[in-house]
Order: structure tokens, then sequence, then C-alpha cells
């Protein structure tokens, strides 16, 4: 597998095309950056569900959508992410490839078409926003918002973070909140979405089986920002805890979650991530880590017990399902496998599954479209250019010693357990 | 070996079934970097009433035991097979559904090594007391996990209103109590009936030369010793036409209420193209009248009653069928009357034009070119399809031969009052946080 982007960055904005030949369909993402702080970070959640529901040309979701049908189901998509200390929207259009249709009329101008419908003609009333529009949105968000709650899974990881990262702006859900929502105008969102258009830090992703003149010339066209100052790298400090901090919170629910996170303090792009990384995967990201050896396959405990990493915050999480009677057992047995991981209980078998695995992961994610943009944006947030070689050979020159090394940084932080209360 | 060409799409699929029965399907993606195996045998929760091979009577098994059956086939003498993965670099999995059991890795590299494996694991069952006892807390947690999930709950809970007595009404992985009863014995025997080749397929789709494919699997079929085996024999209890209950509703900790609609379907026996027809047909129908771009969208949107989490799908098996239309809601009642009285008017006199069916069909056709970049969705669904006399890359061309009378029909056969029931997941009501 080779990827090679080329990629174009003028004052703030960058363009990235990645050519293959592998996919059906070709897709453009582009994303927007900017810090994650409280006072905004609801707004702009709710910023790309306003853009695609009106626009000038397209006013209404069903105008928009019938319009995307009938360019053989082009799919426009809008996300909210966080990254770090770092805020991300995320606008995504999809599109048949014309050369596998009987109808061959070109459609990847239509795709830069549609997105830049989105960012550049929005549905405005003056310096606002339709406020039907803006009415309807701020609903759904704050029911999306609920609804995640609803998930157990989900809703104890993000209590975890919540109480772990408590006053750091990394404590922030990135849809917001609800209490959030309901001082949102439709003017404060018009100020939200110009900032973002005329501030942020721009990237701009095309993969596929593309030309790469026509690209640029499109982009010229469909997509020109105003130049911007590049982005601060936030590295946003913490207070280290005195003690770990426990919370535990009771709901009439069957099993417990456990929820542990660590501080590693070293993010992406580091020295020391990748033997991090591998680290992680010895401990708990794969079926043959001694998480799932130890709590699933050894005591029976729990069907999931995993971990993972937010690259750019430098955490360790850990999650787990167990009986609400058996939470402290599988804590201890977490507990004693990251301890022999800082003890160099080390098998070569471990390490070398988990480097196979490790490899194999990658080049399956970047087996598709929206998997190599997120390997590269990884990269480009940090102001690290990823490449596949350079992965693969800093995955194969890391030895146990440096696995050691790393664990003996990563420190307990804060353990959040969900569990079950008397039915009443 | 035979082979299939796809001009349009560029895709060739290779062929060929083994002398011991087994289907062995290929699809070349040289592009990619991986390569995606299945082995998929056409046994799921569904199937609890059988004749174990060998014998004359029907025999009862416990509920949840093909999804226990897949648990146990990863542990060997020698250990679990996922080490043997990983230590190729493979990732593997399985899944257990109501019609098929499926294992399958994926891979970058050592694709023949992983493919041995694969094979050589499924085909070597290994269950002892002591290990089938150590799995009912691994299985007991993943039940738990699901009974305390909402919108799982929500899914099952309008298949069990829609049906009497069909086994798809029973929880996949079964109950902590149901799980409780399976031993060893059990396993060899559900092993034994649905694990002949005979009642497998084989699919492979990546970075794969078929020629090697077909050899190293046709070498390791010849070295094992399948005896040819009769026709399964599976019973189903009578189901009648109409639902088992009209409403029914859950109260579990959440904010936000859900609702579902279950839309029953009758003359279950299709298969084939006609199978096809009818999904084709009735997810169209849907597609129209709830689809983003429909009126009854925008109005329920707009009134606040769907979010983007409302989802609609039809699907039908030998045996059972429906459609379940639903989501997060304020307010469930308001949802299920004004979904419900769509559907019935709908089914008597439709609306729909053909300038929004052909405007489903466009997106489909493109929906399907999406989905061939993933081969992940090529081999589960092809397994699907072939499963039910019906081929996938069919899909598109029946598709485009379908008229707004068929579509009008499937849905006036779908949509009909005794047909259709509603659940709910409420909020419970507040009480002090302890």
């Amino acid at each position: 597998m080779r990827i090679e982007p080329k990629t174009v960055k003028k004052q703030g904005i960058s363009i990235h095309t990645i050519k293959t030949k592998q996919f059906k369909t070709n897709q453009l993402v582009i994303k927007f950056r900017a810090p994650l702080q409280k006072g905004d970070v609801t707004a702009r959640a709710l910023l790309p569900y306003i853009l695609q529901s009106g626009t000038k040309k397209w006013p209404t979701t069903a105008s928009f959508r019938t319009y995307l049908d009938n360019l053989y189901g082009a799919n426009a998509q809008v996300d909210v992410s966080k990254k770090g200390e770092s805020h991300i929207i995320s606008f995504s259009v999809d599109i048949a490839n014309e050369r596998f249709l009987k109808d061959s009329s070109p459609l990847t101008k239509e795709a830069f078409n549609v997105l830049a419908e989105m960012l550049f003609n929005p549905l405005v009333e003056g310096d606002a926003f339709n406020s039907k529009i803006v009415e309807q949105e701020k609903r759904s968000l704050k029911q999306r918002l609920e609804a995640a709650r609803d998930d157990k899974m989900r809703y104890a990881s993000q209590r975890l973070i919540e109480e772990m990262c408590e006053g750091e702006p990394f404590a922030l859900h990135p849809h917001g909140s609800v209490e959030e929502v309901d001082s949102i105008t439709p003017e404060k969102l018009y100020h939200a979405y110009k900032k973002m258009i005329n501030e942020d830090a721009v990237d701009f992703y095309v993969v596929g089986d593309i030309n790469e003149e026509e690209i640029a010339e499109l982009c010229e066209k469909y997509l020109s920002f105003e130049p911007r100052a590049a982005l601060a790298d936030e590295k946003a400090g913490y207070s280290q805890k005195e003690e770990p901090k426990k919370v535990v919170e009771k709901q009439s629910i069957k099993q417990g979650k456990l929820n542990m996170g660590f501080r590693t303090g070293t993010v992406y792009g580091e020295n020391d991530y990748i033997p991090l990384v591998m680290m992680n995967g010895i401990l708990g990201g794969f079926p043959h880590s001694k998480l799932f050896i130890n709590v699933r396959e050894k005591e029976s405990l729990a069907y999931y017990a995993a971990s993972r990493m937010e690259s750019h915050k430098g955490l360790i999480l850990i999650m787990s399902g167990v009986d609400p009677g058996k939470i402290d057992r599988a804590s201890d047995i977490i507990l004693e496998q990251l301890k022999a991981i800082q003890n160099g209980d080390i098998s070569s078998k471990e390490l070398d599954q988990t480097r196979a695995v490790m490899k194999n992961q990658m080049l399956e994610t970047l087996d598709s479209a929206r998997g190599i943009v997120e390997v590269l944006y990884q990269g480009d947030v940090s102001g690290n250019e990823f490449t596949i070689e350079e992965w693969f050979g800093k995955v194969d020159k890391v030895t146990k010693e440096d696995i050691v090394t790393v664990s003996q940084k990563v420190q307990m932080d804060t353990t959040y357990i969900l569990t079950g209360k008397e039915e009443a | 070996m035979k082979k299939k060409n796809f001009d349009q799409l560029q895709e060739e699929l290779f062929f060929e079934e083994l002398e011991n029965g087994l289907s062995v399907y290929i699809l070349p993606k040289p592009e990619f970097s991986k390569t995606y195996a299945t082995f998929t045998t056409k046994y799921g929760s569904i199937d609890d009433q059988f004749v174990p091979l060998g014998e004359k009577e029907f025999i009862n098994v416990p509920d949840g035991i093909a999804h226990f059956l897949e648990h146990k086939m990863f542990e060997k003498k020698d250990g679990d097979v996922f080490q043997k993965f990983s230590e190729n670099g493979a990732s593997a999995n399985a899944f257990t559904s109501f019609t098929r059991t499926a294992y399958l890795f994926s891979s970058t590299s050592k694709v023949s090594e992983n493919l041995e494996t694969l094979i050589d694991f499924v085909q070597s069952p290994y269950f002892t007391e002591e290990t089938v006892e150590k799995e009912k807390g691994i299985i007991g947690q993943e039940i738990t996990m699901y009974e305390d999930n909402a919108d799982w709950r929500l899914y099952f809970g309008t298949i069990q209103n829609m049906y009497h007595t069909h086994p798809v009404r029973v929880d996949i992985a079964g109950t902590i109590d149901s799980i409780t009863d399976i031993t060893k014995d059990h396993l060899y025997q559900c092993y034994d009936t649905f694990y002949h080749p005979s009642n497998m397929v084989l699919f492979i789709v990546g970075s794969v030369d078929p020629e090697k494919i077909i050899d190293q699997v046709k070498a390791s079929q010849n070295r094992r010793d399948f005896k040819n085996q009769a026709p399964i024999q599976r019973h189903f209890d009578e189901e009648p036409a109409s639902v088992a209950k009209k409403h029914h509703q859950l109260n579990m900790d959440v904010q936000v209420p859900k609702c579902m609609l279950g839309l029953k379907a009758s003359n279950v026996t299709l298969q084939g193209k006609d199978l096809l027809r009818r999904e084709l047909a009735v997810n169209t129908a849907l597609d129209v009248l709830f689809g983003r771009t429909s009126k009854h969208y925008t109005k329920l949107y707009e009134e606040g009653l769907i979010d983007d989490s409302f989802t609609f799908d039809f699907s039908q098996e030998l045996g059972y069928g429906f459609a379940l239309l639903g989501g997060n809601t304020r307010d469930p009642d308001k949802l299920s009357q004004t979904v419900q009285s769509i559907l019935i008017e709908e089914a008597q006199h439709s609306s729909i034009t053909d300038e929004q069916i052909n405007s489903v069909k466009k997106k489909n056709i493109g929906g399907f070119l999406r989905s061939l970049n993933s081969p992940e969705f090529i081999a589960n669904q092809f397994t699907r399809y072939t499963f039910n006399e019906m081929d996938l890359f069919d899909a598109v061309p029946t598709l485009e031969t379908l008229t707004k009378e068929d579509i009008a029909a499937a849905l006036s056969d779908l949509a009909q009052p005794e047909h259709i029931t509603s659940f709910y997941i409420l909020p419970k009501e507040k009480e002090a946080v302890e």
C-alpha cells in the first residue's frame, strides 16, 4: 500500500490530494479546527447541522437531499469531534465515480459544488441564520446529547473524561452541552459561522481516481478561503492529582461499567509515542492482549475488557463491563496487568503479535478512503506529516525496554464506576 | 472454477463447489492491501428444532446455543485461536445472526497461513465440560450488556411483539437461564449437524490470486474426511399471520423515549428472485415515504417527533420477515399513530410517483457502488443472499426493473393493520438518587 498525498499549504489552508484507483467513489472531506473551549463548543457543534439543513439554492433538507439522490446517491455528511484540545467540524461528500455508471456525466465537479454550497451559501437573513431551522436543530441537538447519555457504555466513557479532566477543555463533549443549547441565538450562530470560515485551520482532502490538475482548478473555483494565521499548537497542561480519584454513580442497570483513566505524558508525534501505542496494544488493544486474556479468558469476569488511547491528549482509557459485585476484582486484575508491563513482564511472543497486528490494523485502515483521511489528519493536526514507511520503521525499532520505560510514566488518574441500584 | 464478469462494475467473481459440497467464492481486489475471508454456516439462533446427524427424531436445543457454539469454536486444546491469528498479523472475529454463524479474518500479510487457520479451526471442534462452564460467565456478561442497551431492547421488544412462536423472537444469545443448561454434548450435536461443508460458504475478497486460493482450499478439504450428509431437517412451529401483541412497552433508565413499529411479513416462503424483488420493492416504498427527501420525514422532523436517529428497513428470510421503523422521539404515541396511519393510507391508495421511484433507484445504484468499496459488505451480504438463493449482483439490475405497481403492491401486502405492532422504551419515573 502506497499512499502518496500531495499537499499544498497556503496561509492556514492545506489541500491534500490522494490519487488511488482503489475505490468506486470519490471522497471529499473538509475539516475545520479551532481551540476546544466552553462557551464556543455547543454553537460549533450545532453549526454543521444548520449548514446541511438549508442553503440559498436548496432551502430545505428535502430539496437538498433530492438533489444528492439524483447525483447517484451522493453521500453528504457532517460530524463534530475533538482531538486533544482542538474542536473539529467535518463535512464530507462521497460521490460515485462515473466510470462505473452507464450514465457517465462527470460527478466530481458536482461534489465540489455541493460542498461549496453548504459552506459558502447558507440560508442567512441579514447577519443571522434562518430562525426556524435554528430552533429545529437546537431541539435535535438537545435530543442527540440526551440520547447519547442513554447508551450506558458511551455515557460511562464520557463521565470518566468529565471527572478525570475536570477544568480542562478536554472534559467538554464535542457536541457541547444541553445547558448551553438554550442560549444559542441565530445571530450568535452566524458569528460562530463567520469565525469558522475565516479563522479556523482548514484541511481539505480528496481521495479517489482523480486528476490532480483538475482538482487544483476545482479548489480554486469552489473553495477559496481568506488567508489566516496558522493555529497555535495547543498543548494543554493538567494538574497532577495527589491521590487517584474514584467516582461511583448508580442507575437502574444490571451490568456495572468500570472505566479507568491513565495519564501517559506522551502525545502523538513525540519520540516515545510509538512505544506507547505498542504498550497499549500489549495491555488491551487486541484479543491477544493482557486484559482480554486475564479479565475475560482466565477469570470469565467480562465480555469486553479493552484499552484505547486518546493520542493527542496522552491518555489511556480502559473499559470493561462486569457484574456489579465483581468490579473490585476486575479493577485489581486490570491494575496488575499494567504493573506487569511496568515490571518488564512482556514475552517476545506478545511483542511480535502486537507489532504484527498493529501493522495490519494500520494497513487495513488505509484500505478505506475515510481511514486514509483520518490517518493523515492525525499527523496534519500535530504538524507531523504521516508516512507509512516512517511509521513502519518506528514500529519495527521499538524494543521491550522502550515499552517498559514508557509504561513507567503511565499514571493512574481516575476510576469511574457506573453500577446498579436496588430496585425500589 | 467458474468465473463471472461484471463489466460495468469492473469486478470478477470466481466460484466453485467442491466435492464435499463446500461453496467457495473469490473476488479479487488487487488494489487493496487486505484480504477478508468469511467462513459461514447456514445455521443461526432460529435453528432450535432439528433432527441431529445420524438420528431420526427432532430435538429441541437450549436458546442461545448457536451463539454459544460460535464462542467455543475459538478455544482449542493448545489454546486460543486468536493468539494464532495475532501471530500472523490477522484480525479475527465471528458473529451469529438469526440464520447464520460466520467466522472471519482480515489480514494484509500471510493470507495463506491465516486462511489455513480459519478453515482449520472451524473444522476442528474441541469442547470440554470445563471450557463450556467457563464460557457461561463471559456470555452471561454479554447478555447483561445487551439487557442494559435500550436500542437492543427496542429492537427485540418489537420482534417479540410480532411473533407468537417463531424462534426469531428469542434473543440470539439466549438468556442466563437458558445457557446454564448447555453442555459439550449439545455443542457437538449442533456442530455435527450444521457444520458440514455442504451447509457452508467460504468467501474470500482481497488481493489474492484465485487459482492459488482454490488450490489451497481444495487441498485442505482433501485432507479431511467428510461423509456425504443428507439434507438437514429443521422444524418450526406454526406461526399465525397476525402479530402476537399490538403494543408493549418497557421502562428503562433513559432520558429520551424510543418508539419502534414492526410490520410483520406474510408469505414468508419466498426465496430467490421473488424474495429479492420483494425486499427491494418494500425498501423502495419505505424510502419514498420516509426517506429524508419525503414530505412525511420533513413534517415529522419539523414537529419534533423524530430526529436523525429515525431509521427504517425491511428484510425477510425463509420463515419470517419484517419492516422496522422508528427511533428516538419525545412523543412515542403520536409518532406511532402518525406513521401507522401513513402506512395504512398508502397501502390502500399509493401516492408514490415514478419520479420518486427513479430518484430512489439512482440513489441505490450509487449506494451499491459505494458498498463495493467494502470487502466486509461484499463477503457478508453475498453470503446472506446465497443462503436465500439470491445473487447480490442481481440487486441493481432487479431494482431497475421495478415498477410503480410492483412497489405499491408490495407495500399494500405488508402494511395491513393486523400486521403492525408498536413498542416503546420509556424513561423510568423519577426517583430520588441514592
